[in-house]
């Protein structure tokens, strides 16, 4: 290799430019956040689907919300047939029903459950109301943007 | 199980005995069960239904001969946070007033009545029963629901005014900014409902018949605003119910239509 003292030095510092912002943050990731609670939140101890459900797919239960609502007017959600149905649309969600309803729950299609007026302002973020803690750290953490408070009203907090 | 009649009369009656009443009484006596049955009673969206409105102009008229009344305007420009901007060119309206002439363009001439010449009218949405905006919305941003109120989803809306330039009322605003960043000092407690979204900068919006309220059982905002100041000049009500209000009040006194001559069958009556 001609010149081989000039070229494997250049690569090499090349390299660790290249990796540089690696090498810096190594060690140093920043802790993943978890949701806080509001005490309206714990006292309720349950969301309108189980928490597992809530936490993977709430932006596909809030998109059909908005759906169902603004296009077909069905402004109520009932925590069984609703869910149920919500569940019925993805194979993966039916085999999590399958392991809950296993475990004991006795949600079921049929039966009556509860019934929450879908509201991402008027329901969630009443007891959500702690918007910065409970949706935003995730949602910055994760590098997500959600466009919905660009039109829908976020709740005041005191701090 | 459902509240039926027999038991919500005697709940209600044994709740009047303790001084109480409404839903506070049924949430004592059966809990939770109220919610679940309020649910079938909600009005649904349903093809028996079909929502128009009747404006009593004599009425209105009136009352803004007394003063200057803004009451429905502003009730439903608060319900539903609606900005003000100060400036023409990026006003948003729902429910506006506008002269007699500008409203009925086709009916005016040099020797009417001066009871109703240059006197201001009230406009909104028609909701008429063959929307030409729907017709034009290329995503069906727009769209005609099964009762008749022609609904609006921003989620859906592209802002390309089509609908805006296909509606022969001016029904449509569009907007050019942010509605959060209308002047402060025109709007200082905006958004004035926490309820109700805003919406935002490139979306087409206009009056929605209130399906929100209708969809608790509530009169819409302008109608809720004007039985307050007990003016009663704005009814609301189901065109296929035979005995309802707005049957009855067209059945009894002459009324006109927007433009009805376009055929767009505008379901927003003026008493004459």
């Amino acid at each position: 290799m001609y010149d081989g003292g000039k070229i494997i030095p250049g690569l090499i510092i090349g390299l660790i430019l290249f990796l540089s912002p690696f090498i810096y943050n190594a060690g140093k990731a920043g802790k993943a956040p978890v949701p806080e609670l509001t005490a309206k939140a714990k006292e309720a101890k349950e969301c309108v689907a189980p928490k597992a459900y809530m936490t993977a797919w709430h932006m596909q239960l809030l998109d059909n919300w908005r759906h169902e609502v603004v296009r077909d007017g069905k402004r109520y959600f009932d925590t069984n047939e609703d869910l149920w149905w919500d569940y019925s649309l993805d194979y993966r969600l039916l085999e999590s029903w399958r392991r809950l309803t296993t475990a004991g729950d006795d949600r079921a299609p049929g039966k009556p459950g509860k019934i929450y007026y879908k509201s991402l302002q008027a329901t969630c973020m009443d007891c959500h109301s702690n918007k910065s803690k409970f949706c935003d750290q995730c949602h910055d953490y994760l590098g997500v943007a959600p466009y919905c408070w660009e039109c829908h009203v976020e709740p005041k907090e005191n701090n | 199980m459902a509240v039926d009649r027999r038991k919500f009369l005697k709940v209600a009656g044994i709740s009047a005995l303790f001084g109480l009443g409404g839903k506070t009484a049924i949430d004592i006596f059966a809990p939770g069960q109220l919610e679940a049955s309020m649910k079938n009673e909600v009005p649904l969206v349903t093809k028996e239904k079909k929502w128009a409105m009747v404006i009593d102009m004599r009425k209105c008229l009136e009352q803004q001969d007394k003063e200057k009344c803004k009451s429905c305007m502003l009730a439903c420009h608060r319900e539903h946070n609606v900005p003000e901007f100060g400036n023409i060119k990026e006003e948003i309206k729902w429910i506006w007033q506008e002269t007699y002439e500008h409203v009925f363009p086709g009916q005016h001439n040099e020797f009417i009545d001066e009871g109703v010449n240059h006197k201001p009218f009230l406009a909104l949405c028609n909701h008429c029963e063959n929307p030409p905006c729907c017709r034009v919305c290329p995503t069906k941003s727009t769209w005609k629901r099964e009762d008749g109120i022609v609904m609006m989803d921003p989620h859906r809306c592209i802002g390309c005014r089509f609908c805006m330039a296909a509606c022969p009322f001016g029904s449509r605003s569009f907007n050019w900014s942010d509605p959060r960043k209308a002047p402060k000092d025109l709007n200082p407690d905006f958004p004035t409902n926490v309820n109700y979204p805003t919406r935002t900068k490139g979306v087409v919006e206009k009056c929605n018949f209130c399906a929100e309220r209708l969809a608790k059982g509530q009169v819409p905002a302008c109608v809720e605003a004007c039985e307050k100041i007990k003016v009663h000049a704005l009814d609301f009500g189901d065109l296929n119910d035979p005995d309802s209000e707005v049957r009855e009040l067209l059945h009894k006194r002459y009324s006109i239509r927007r433009k009805a001559q376009l055929g767009t069958e505008p379901k927003v009556y003026y008493l004459i």
